[in-house]
């Protein structure tokens, strides 16, 4: 047991990078000024289908699959709950602010109902959390994938508060200042936001002294438990963080879709949080928010695609889940891993050999 | 047992408390107040059997699932869809050959070879990486569930029960007595009763195969401690394979039996694949007779819940997992 951990440690490339630790490293990458100014700038490029379809989608959704990232990267916890809790915040926004629903819904103002909605998803996936730190390793997968499917056919059988299988719709969306804020360009910003908050926070997290803790925990938990480190409480700290994170982007889908039913909470797409931190790849927070365009645009287009080239349009999902299954099978760090290995073949002098390998929590 | 008795003194006084009252409530005529304040006692044995005969379909399920992480350590998440691909299967020979029988034969055979296949191909070549492993049994269940959806629509489908089983049986079970002082016996499906005694057959055929043959042997050593298994001259990578077979065979068999008192449709994949999630967390990973007892427990839970809570039935079942893990994190019957 403790040899393989060992050995783990070793390959694992992304936290061996001295100099990141102290700084932001973004600040000497000039490809990451370049993306932060184009996304900025993005309104001025885009439409209204793809500023919102495609980019708010996908910061969304690189949040959710962040927290996802959170948790399996840096604590090795793969938990598929995540958008669980984000549809319970969603949920939470439409039961208690105002919607088309007016038998369920409390009608209070955004700015209490949203607060509340993160706070009751934070406390709900902290339990969840408590509940997976019980069992180790593989286990997590399924006490959080039967936690996921529970609360999907939860939501379907119960009328009284989640309105069953049709959900809850024409959610309200936030108005004040004189702003539509889900008009499509303050709408964006919003996203943009929260996403480039949730991501600076991550990676400021995995940098703290809590986050160090927590990889500790992740690469040799005896060995932390020796130290005098609490590991499950570390552990169960890492999902109410990761649950935050993920109610944050639970009331942004809410207010981008206007509604929220079963469907948006269903097994698949829970399992498609997972395919999407996986794909993008789980060593750094920026693999999320890749996984997530790459998800967006394959589910934006491949149905034309596939018409066009004479195939079945419908058979996107066998597209995604072949694609996922190459991803697992040829790099397990995800398409960060794959240019990373790229660009090592490109500089043959092998300075750093051996990075950029297999192995992830 | 004894051991329990002698460990766990109050649980056991409880457990048998239980049981007990359990027993009381099927075998004697309700009193009337009793009928008065929980419903009649058909529904309630009605209930009971249905819980009881689903719990035989979930353990048919899940100690395939339970059988193979137990000595492959490899959490299997396509389970669910071999187990729609046997039901589909079943549906598909049932109606063009009208045996019923036979749909169970074949259903087992090609389940048990995709099994093969699986372990031969996918799982032979990431040995060790459970987590790896996982993932890579996710994505086959997209890719099998849309292959599946792509063959054979959203459409439902109920496999043909045979003449010889439908209809009523009547069983020596008092529900009421009528004003004339007449007793009114219970009235239940044979298929179902037949379906049961099957997975009941079964389950002990494969308790009698691990305990007392030496192929059983090997498996539980295998499930200890498998390297030193391999060491010792096994050929562990056939055995490997034969599990793989047996248990992806058994979901085969678990789809046939599901599409014949339920019904096949995209989605029970993933029904399926929760059930046995919560019977093994519940019984214990890698324990068949765990698997039997969460299977028992997760059934009379589900159907006691829709009689009696309809809108917080699958509170239910997640109540019961939440009180296992936060007591007994291993699963009631698991000996680590």
């Amino acid at each position: 047991m403790s040899v393989t951990h060992d050995a783990r440690v070793q390959v694992r490339p992304a936290t061996a990078q001295r100099p990141a630790l102290r700084g932001w490293p973004e600040i000497n990458n000039p490809a990451a000024w370049i993306v932060a100014v184009i996304l900025l700038i993005m309104p001025l490029i885009a439409n209204g289908f793809f500023l919102i379809e495609i980019f708010a989608t996908t910061l969304i959704l690189g949040t959710m699959a962040l927290s996802l990232m959170l948790l399996a990267g840096y604590a090795g916890m793969v938990s598929l709950m995540q958008l669980t809790i984000a549809g319970f915040a969603a949920y939470m926004v439409a039961v208690f602010g105002v919607s088309g629903n007016a038998n369920i819904s409390l009608g209070w103002p955004w700015w209490l109902a949203v607060p509340m909605a993160l706070a009751l998803a934070t406390i709900f996936g902290t339990f969840g959390g408590a509940l997976a730190v019980r069992t180790e390793g593989i286990y997590t997968i399924m006490i959080t994938l039967a936690i996921g499917a529970a609360f999907y056919y939860f939501t379907n059988q119960n009328w009284a508060i989640f309105n069953g299988h049709t959900g809850i719709n024409t959610v309200a969306t936030p108005h004040f200042w004189g702003v539509d804020w889900r008009a499509d360009i303050p709408f964006y910003y919003i996203v943009l936001a929260v996403a480039a908050l949730c991501y600076f926070a991550v990676e400021y997290v995995s940098r703290a002294p809590f986050g160090l803790a927590l990889q500790g925990v992740r690469d040799n938990p005896r060995r932390m438990a020796a130290l005098g480190f609490n590991v499950n409480a570390h552990r169960v700290a890492a999902y109410a963080v990761a649950s935050f994170i993920a109610a944050l982007a639970g009331v942004l889908q809410v207010w981008n879709y206007r509604q929220i039913s079963p469907g948006s909470v269903s097994v698949g797409a829970c399992i498609d949080v997972l395919i999407i931190a996986v794909v993008g790849g789980i060593t750094r927070p920026i693999g999320p928010y890749i996984g997530a365009l790459i998800f967006v645009l394959l589910r934006t287009f491949a149905l034309d695609f596939l018409v066009k080239i004479g195939l079945d349009g419908n058979r996107f999902r066998l597209l995604i889940g072949l694609g996922f299954l190459a991803i697992v099978f040829w790099s397990s760090d995800g398409v960060i891993g794959l240019w990373q290995r790229w660009r090592q073949s490109q500089r043959p002098a092998a300075n750093r050999a051996g990075g950029g390998g297999r192995g992830h929590g | 047992m004894t051991r329990f008795v002698e460990r766990h003194p109050a649980w056991a006084l409880i457990v048998i408390i239980a049981v007990a009252l359990a027993l009381w409530l099927i075998f004697a005529v309700w009193p009337p107040g009793l009928e008065d304040a929980i419903g009649r006692k058909r529904v309630f044995l009605n209930a009971v059997f249905n819980g009881i005969t689903l719990g035989g379909l979930y353990f048919l399920v899940a100690s395939g699932f339970t059988l193979i992480f137990g000595l492959m350590r490899n959490v299997n998440l396509a389970h669910g869809s071999l187990y729609l691909f046997g039901g589909y299967i079943g549906y598909a020979i049932s109606a063009s050959t009208g045996s019923w029988i036979l749909s169970f034969i074949i259903a087992f055979i090609l389940t048990a070879l995709v099994g093969v296949l699986l372990q031969v191909i996918v799982f032979r070549r990431m040995e060790g990486q459970d987590l790896r492993q996982t993932m890579v049994t996710i994505g086959l269940s997209i890719v099998f569930a849309d292959l599946m959806l792509w063959a054979c629509g959203g459409d439902f489908y109920q496999i043909q029960t045979p003449n010889w089983l439908i209809g009523p049986i009547e069983l020596p079970l008092i529900t009421a007595i009528k004003s004339s002082g007449e007793p009114v016996y219970l009235r239940y499906p044979l298929v179902r009763l037949v379906i049961f005694a099957a997975s009941a057959v079964i389950g002990i055929a494969m308790w009698l195969a691990l305990n007392r043959t030496r192929m059983g042997m090997i498996i539980r050593a295998g499930v200890d401690d498998r390297d030193i298994l391999a060491a010792t001259g096994v050929r562990i990578q056939v055995v490997f394979v034969l599990v793989f077979a047996l248990g992806a065979g058994l979901a085969g068999i678990a789809g046939v039996v599901g599409g014949t008192f339920q019904s096949l449709s995209p989605g029970e994949d993933i029904r399926f694949l929760l059930a046995s999630l919560v019977v093994v967390i519940v019984g214990g990973m890698g324990s068949i007779p765990g698997a039997a007892l969460g299977a028992l427990i997760i059934g009379l839970a589900e159907q006691l819940g829709s009689v009696y809570i309809p809108t917080y039935a699958i509170v239910v079942t997640f109540l019961i997992m939440v009180v296992v893990l936060a007591l007994r994190p291993q699963g009631l019957l698991a000996r680590r």
